[in-house]
């Protein structure tokens, strides 16, 4: 609803929302005693100064026979309450009440969520959100709608803007490429397109992924009510182009549903011992999925045997059949061992890692280096253009393995590196940035 | 840097070597797997490719619900070596004289560039902000059975940004860093 309408319209939301309210209350008794007569239900509703008014009127009886969605209700009700010109009298004394304040205030917090929907919220992204909720902590907060809230602008941040410890890797690789040469001018159009996608608040990439959520929760916590709420903020960020219609039916080859399906989007929940919920989403394009290999041990061909140094030599082979069909220079997460599942699994997990940490493995601390120095002495280069950046990060990760199994799975990302998370306060509010 | 203006021709193709960083102005049409797969059916193209360049790129449009315009809000390009079995098939009976796309194509696109004279230009695989930028309009789309991102949008770009990197001389700089990063592999293993 635009802007304009609900200013104009204040008087009648006003009233909209107090009888809301009163349809909120009854319904909620409605549910707690469900053969409850009408009668009984009258009696508790009238311990509520609000919903007095509404009851002796008979709207709220009508609204606790419908057990409808709160929309649906709201207009209905709104309209009934309207017509017997009851609505008006309750809006009155809910404003003595200092109701409306707060039906203001909530108006306000749809208005900036609707905000930052758009591609002007540039600025209402990492901050404002957390302003707002000092303000908005009131009661009957809408926990669901601001967790809603929070996923698409998770959804934005990460489409739109690359982490700070990768674009600090790109413009390292763009300095050290010589002048003059196609590898410079890759790295200058990557550098230009990261700021301007920023700017625009536009997703960097066209292909915007696999969309992969990983949440970290405490115990009791509800997955199947979260992924709801994550569906309908994906299929939102679809309608706005933060993200584009890129799931695709695998049978029949049709591209309907807004990147939800089966698989789409791919949740991993996870639960750990801290209180708060924490989201994190990479999106993972095709082009740089599509290079990721996974090698069982030993290969002959390549004799690589069962040991860090046969792991060393699959991963580079992995980097130099990628040459630059990857969009690189890339960055790699990599599964040693494992079943074939959870090794890919697993490798893209590393990528969840910050680039600039340094693995508690002394060993996988040295692969790592060792592999980002080789790849870069290989020549492949930006897009595979030649020049001295092939790869800008490698990430090792290791799980346990058979007896007779011994995999390497390589997860291959892009340049445009796109993965963000937040952590949530109580209302689901976004409390924190993690990257 | 050169420049290539619309309407294209194959002199000017035939002028275009490896490592040629080009500026792109003028009129092409998306087309990536399905609509190659399609083509290489028998499916006549809605269009007339002949002189033209096909864009391997599945774009990020959103349609005014109210106007009916398209914007393109995303439109890097997409990894070209799927095209690799219908690729020359599409220069030899459409006549098209440009290609871009990313990562590359193999030795049947290269013999079809030379033999039918066209190019692979190679465009910033990621850069969707930056290309986007270059796209003057959206003057139509075809094939929307396909689904938007497969779809044939014709747009009108202007400098956009690319390199040859397989020319219509049997140049290619993908076979070249394959073969050099490949030896240089084997001094490391």
């Amino acid at each position: 609803m635009a802007k304009k309408k609900v200013a104009k319209k204040a008087a009648r939301k006003a009233t909209k929302k107090v009888a809301k309210k009163a349809a909120r209350k009854v319904v909620a008794i409605k549910s707690a005693k469900k053969k409850a007569t009408k009668k009984k239900v009258a009696k508790k509703a009238t311990k509520k100064k609000v919903a007095k008014k509404a009851t002796k009127k008979k709207v709220a009886k009508k609204v606790a026979k419908k057990k409808v969605a709160k929309k649906v209700a709201k207009k209905k009700v709104a309209k009934k309450a309207t017509k017997k010109k009851v609505a008006k009298k309750v809006a009155k004394k809910a404003t003595k009440k200092k109701v409306a304040k707060k039906v203001t205030k909530n108006a306000t917090t749809k208005k900036a969520a609707k905000k930052a929907t758009k591609k002007v919220a540039k600025k209402a992204t990492k901050k404002a959100p957390v302003k707002k909720a000092k303000k908005t902590v009131v009661k009957n907060i809408n926990t669901d709608a601001i967790l809603f809230d929070s996923i698409l602008e998770l959804i934005r941040s990460t489409s739109a803007e690359i982490p700070d410890d990768i674009q600090k890797v790109v413009l390292e690789a763009l300095a050290r490429e010589e002048k003059n040469t196609t590898a410079e001018y890759a790295m200058g159009i990557i550098k230009a397109n990261i700021e301007l996608a920023k700017r625009k608040s536009q997703p960097l990439c066209q292909d915007t992924g696999t969309i992969l959520f990983y949440v970290s929760h405490p115990a009791g916590f509800n997955q199947t009510k979260f992924t709801k709420i994550v569906h309908k903020a994906v299929v939102k960020a679809t309608e706005v182009g933060y993200l584009r219609q890129n799931s695709v039916d695998s049978l029949t080859g049709k591209n309907e549903t807004m990147n939800i399906g089966p698989g789409h989007p791919d949740m991993h929940f996870h639960e750990h011992s801290k209180n708060t919920v924490e989201v994190k989403l990479m999106l993972k394009g095709g082009g740089c999925e599509n290079v990721g290999a996974q090698y069982s041990l030993p290969n002959t061909a390549l004799e690589a045997g069962r040991d860090l140094d046969g792991v060393r030599k699959v991963i580079l082979d992995a980097i130099v059949k990628a040459q630059g069909k990857g969009c690189g220079p890339g960055v790699l997460g990599v599964t040693i061992g494992g079943d074939r599942g959870a090794g890919y699994v697993f490798s893209k997990e590393q990528l969840l890692r910050k680039l600039d940490d340094t693995n508690t493995v002394p060993e996988l601390a040295a692969l790592e280096k060792d592999i980002v120095e080789t790849a870069n002495k290989l020549g492949i280069g930006p897009m595979g253009f030649g020049g001295k950046t092939t790869l800008l990060g490698c990430k090792v990760g290791a799980l346990n393995r058979l007896p007779a199994s011994f995999f390497v799975s390589v997860s291959y990302m892009c340049w445009a590196y796109r993965r963000q998370g937040v952590a949530l306060d109580k209302s689901n509010k976004i409390k924190k940035w993690l990257y | 840097m050169k420049r290539i203006d619309y309407p294209f021709n194959k002199e000017q193709i035939r002028e275009l070597r490896v490592g040629d960083m080009v500026l792109i102005s003028g009129k092409m049409y998306t087309g990536r797997d399905a609509v190659h797969k399609r083509l290489h059916d028998g499916t006549k193209p809605p269009v007339d490719f002949n002189n033209q360049i096909i864009y391997h790129c599945g774009p990020v449009v959103i349609q005014d619900k109210k106007t009916g315009k398209y914007e393109v809000k995303a439109a890097g390009p997409t990894t070209s070596i799927r095209e690799e079995p219908y690729q020359w098939e599409v220069m030899r009976d459409h006549g098209i004289l440009g290609v871009i796309g990313k990562g590359g194509m193999g030795p049947k696109t290269l013999q079809g560039c030379k033999d039918y004279g066209c190019v692979y230009f190679h465009a910033i695989g990621g850069a969707a902000q930056v290309l986007a930028e270059k796209i003057e309009s959206v003057d139509n789309v075809f094939w929307t059975d396909l689904g938007s991102p497969e779809a044939i949008w014709e747009l009108t770009v202007k400098d956009f940004p690319v390199v040859v990197t397989m020319d219509s001389h049997g140049g290619s700089l993908h076979a070249e860093v394959e073969k050099s990063s490949s030896d240089k592999l084997k001094e490391f293993l």
